[in-house]
């Protein structure tokens, strides 16, 4: 009956669910051709559809992750940052000046590469992160997605290995799969990618006689784990990166949202640009709605990666480059963020709070320096994908941990935003979030025979790396990034 | 041309299919020419259907509220002519322990099971009865919410360890949950119009391992045969199944009948009733009307019409039980 359940759903779901699908073999009576609305229809399409369609996948999560878009949720799923912050007169000041100084161009097309003035403004975001660039380097970009879709479409063919951390970037598992790329994931800790076991595993494909084209990282304030890469694994990341003649695409939307401890180099500073694609962002700075991202890297890939763009786009939007760069002309853009800073700082301090009161002593989580997440792992017999369900009853909903590993991995995990809801929202949704865990906890409990669970994820904390944590799912935490560390609890 | 309302999406887990099933819908009938009004159900929706006063409402919710006889109570109170099985049947189906029930007592074969609610393990002591159970139904055993319509929360427990995950994990969708034997074999889906059977769709998964988790949640590794490829005495006796199905759980208008073929044994055996087939373009009902030469419109057609000829002054609701 397994199947069975299965295919009742399946014969629910969508068009685009399904239609990845071979014809089926002709064996469906055949009669005259209908009119329009018939089965065969699909398999009109189907036919004619791309090999890559049958990775490009839907699914029931992708299901449920439509319904915490509704409005009497509370929902710590979403990745948007507060836009409200940003003072309407501020954006009809920067739109007047636009339209006086720039109106005919900004509603023409630009260069690909994106607006000379823009440029200038990119290379001053990196500046503030420690990152010397030349603003000739960069390619503008229709957000930060586009530039892990040009990577992709410059370097992988079908087949090729991407290897990227375990959790991963849930936006970049569609891309990916489109190119038909073989994702091998490496665990992380609380310090980031483990880069002996990303050694390891480059030695295995190398014994296998399989090369990877590029290692995706978010190395600071990790999406969707929020841990950030220590100094020492970035260092030799990018030696491994050096001598292996590999390319790194460095992921780097939240650098600048740092809530505590000292900024680190970004890698593509460590390298000098020679095996390292970075990628810029300021959907998180100031807004995703302006869709501009840039990456800069070298420069044979860098062209490439322009040819791509012409073919995807021409250009970025020429009416938002203007914007940006008169925003960024009104020399404000620091104290913004800054502003951005201090309330996603209280919120970030809310949520682990609320985590700390709500959650017991099973359960562990990340404790971000910065950014938007935080990374929560339940007990393992806990599937977050099944809760979900249940957390919507309760009117709050979380990102399941498995919407971050494409090996099945995560089920016990669970992604939270706290930069798109407000302080009272994320106490009443943690709160409701503890309470459903509580009560499958206690439901276990009277299962198993054992009203308090023995076998508990959060282990004492290791202050050096420990190889037996290769399990990203329990990320360890050293004492300052302790949400309740194993003595606490 | 008629005046009809077509409800869809709501707030059940499958809104989305719903949405797609309700969409498709009111395509058809506009083609079809008459005044289709659609409505994404939710807390206006009993002032919405007074304010255009449809003179029958398509009912195309899955799942929680649509399926499980709540917006068909609704309608009776509103005395609208509605799609579909009645409040009494729409209960009977929508809880699969209820619908089993049904099926032993009228000697339908389906899967040995036993059902719990939350209350029996925290307060009766039922995990203590979770060996002899095991015992009974032998591993895999299959663990699912009572009330979910789709493939969500359903766990296959191959060994007794996992038996306690499984079922917080189908209580996750509900407060009832049953632990069934599992049957190794074909997936056959028989949908019934109008108390005739149509030719049985077949769902062949495309990889052989029926339990890891990828298969449940992913898309696209089932493809659909219609009419299935089975003996002649096979399909009479599925078809046979369905319809007995259909009475004893009192349908109307339209409803699908799964059931397995097991491989060893070779019996069928029934495991639900859907009152809410889906109608989305990759559905099993309309690929099994088009099998019997009944197009998408025509099938959408026939179910209104269905719904306006039956007489609404004996109350669906007393007794589906004909």
């Amino acid at each position: 009956m397994s199947s069975c359940k299965r295919a009742v759903a399946w014969g629910r779901m969508t068009i685009d669910d399904r239609d990845a699908q071979p014809p089926v073999e002709p064996r469906r009576v055949a009669t005259s051709p209908g009119p329009r609305q018939t089965s065969r229809d699909l398999e009109r399409y189907a036919g004619l559809f791309a090999a890559r369609t049958r990775v490009m996948k839907s699914s029931a999560m992708r299901d449920l992750m439509a319904l915490t878009e509704r409005d009497d949720i509370i929902s710590l799923a979403g990745g948007m940052p507060d836009t409200k912050s940003f003072p309407a007169e501020s954006f009809a000041a920067i739109m007047t000046r636009v339209a006086v100084d720039s109106c005919a161009r900004s509603l023409q097309y630009g260069p690909t590469e994106g607006l000379a003035r823009l440029r200038g403004c990119i290379a001053e975001v990196m500046a503030e992160e420690g990152t010397e660039i030349h603003p000739d380097d960069v390619l503008v970009t229709s957000g930060g997605q586009q530039v892990i879709d040009l990577v992709c479409k410059t370097l992988i063919d079908p087949g090729d290995v991407i290897v990227a951390e375990a959790p991963t970037y849930p936006g970049a598992v569609p891309t990916f799969c489109s190119y038909q790329a073989d994702v091998i994931q490496i665990s992380g800790d609380a310090d980031g990618m483990r880069i002996d076991e990303l050694e390891r595993t480059l030695d295995q494909l190398e014994r296998d006689g399989r090369r990877p084209k590029f290692i995706y990282t978010v190395p600071t304030f990790q999406n969707p784990a929020g841990t950030t890469m220590s100094l020492p694994r970035r260092r030799r990341l990018v030696e491994v990166v050096r001598q292996r003649e590999l390319l790194v695409l460095e992921d780097n939307p939240y650098g600048l949202l740092r809530y505590e401890g000292e900024p680190l180099p970004t890698l593509y500073s460590l390298d000098g640009g020679d095996f390292v694609i970075y990628l810029g962002t300021f959907s998180k700075i100031l807004s995703p709605g302006v869709r501009l991202g840039w990456s800069i890297g070298p420069r044979p890939v860098l062209e490439k990666m322009n040819i791509g763009k012409q073919a995807a786009d021409l250009c970025s939007s020429s009416l938002t480059q203007f914007f940006v760069a008169a925003y960024f002309a009104s020399g404000r853009w620091q104290d913004y963020v800054h502003s951005l800073k201090e309330i996603y700082r209280r919120r970030r301090d809310v949520m682990l709070d609320a985590l700390a009161e709500n959650l017991g002593p099973e359960s562990c989580w990340t404790h971000p320096q910065g950014g938007l997440f935080i990374w929560v792992t339940l007990p393992d017999y806990i599937d977050t994908t099944d809760l979900l369900a249940r957390a919507l009853d309760q009117h709050v909903a979380f990102v399941p941990g498995r919407a971050a590993f494409l090996d099945g991995r995560g089920a016990s995990s669970m992604r939270l935003n706290f930069s798109g809801v407000g302080e009272a929202d994320i106490r009443e949704g943690v709160r409701r979030i503890g309470e459903v865990v509580r009560e499958q906890v206690e439901l276990y409990g009277t299962l198993t025979g054992t009203h308090r669970v023995v076998e508990s994820p959060a282990e004492p904390v290791p202050t050096e790396p420990d190889l037996d944590l290769a399990d990203v799912l329990h990320l360890p935490r050293s004492e300052r990034r302790g949400g309740r560390s194993a003595s606490e609890g | 041309m008629t005046r009809i309302a077509v409800l869809k999406g709501g707030r059940s887990l499958e809104r989305h299919v719903s949405l797609k099933s309700g969409a498709r819908v009111q395509d058809a009938l506009e083609r079809r020419g008459h005044d289709v009004i659609g409505i994404d159900v939710g807390h206006d929706l009993v002032q919405r259907l007074q304010q255009t006063a449809p003179e029958v409402v398509f009912v195309a919710l899955h799942g929680r509220d649509g399926e499980d006889g709540t917006v068909q109570e609704l309608l009776e109170a509103l005395g609208m002519p509605y799609t579909g099985s009645g409040v009494s049947a729409c209960i009977r189906c929508a809880d699969k322990v209820i619908a089993k029930n049904h099926m032993l007592d009228a000697g339908i074969p389906t899967p040995d099971f036993f059902a719990f609610n939350e209350t029996a393990f925290k307060e009766l002591g039922a995990a203590d009865v979770l060996p002899a159970i095991e015992e009974r139904l032998q591993f895999p055993i299959v663990v699912k919410p009572a009330g979910q319509g789709s493939a969500l929360g359903i766990k296959f427990a191959r060994a007794a360890k996992e038996v306690p995950g499984a079922l917080v994990a189908a209580f996750s969708y509900g407060d009832k949950v049953l632990l069934e034997r599992h049957v190794h074999g074909r997936d056959l889906a028989v949908s019934v119009l109008d108390g005739e059977a149509l030719p049985v769709v077949e769902a062949v998964p495309r990889e052989e391992d029926f339990y890891d988790f990828e298969a449940r949640y992913e898309i696209g590794r089932t493809q659909f045969v219609c009419p299935a490829q089975l003996a002649p005495e096979v399909t009479v006796r599925a078809q046979e199944l369905a319809l007995n199905v259909w009475r004893v759980l009192g349908c109307q208008g339209v409803a699908r009948v799964d059931l397995m073929l097991d491989d060893a044994s070779g019996e069928l055996t029934v495991l639900e009733a859907n009152t809410i087939p889906g109608m989305t373009d990759t559905s099993l009902l309309p690929q099994a009307a088009e099998a019997a030469g009944i197009e998408f419109d025509e099938l959408i057609e026939r179910i209104v019409d269905l719904a306006l000829r039956r007489d609404h002054s004996s109350p669906a609701k007393s007794s589906g039980l004909t």
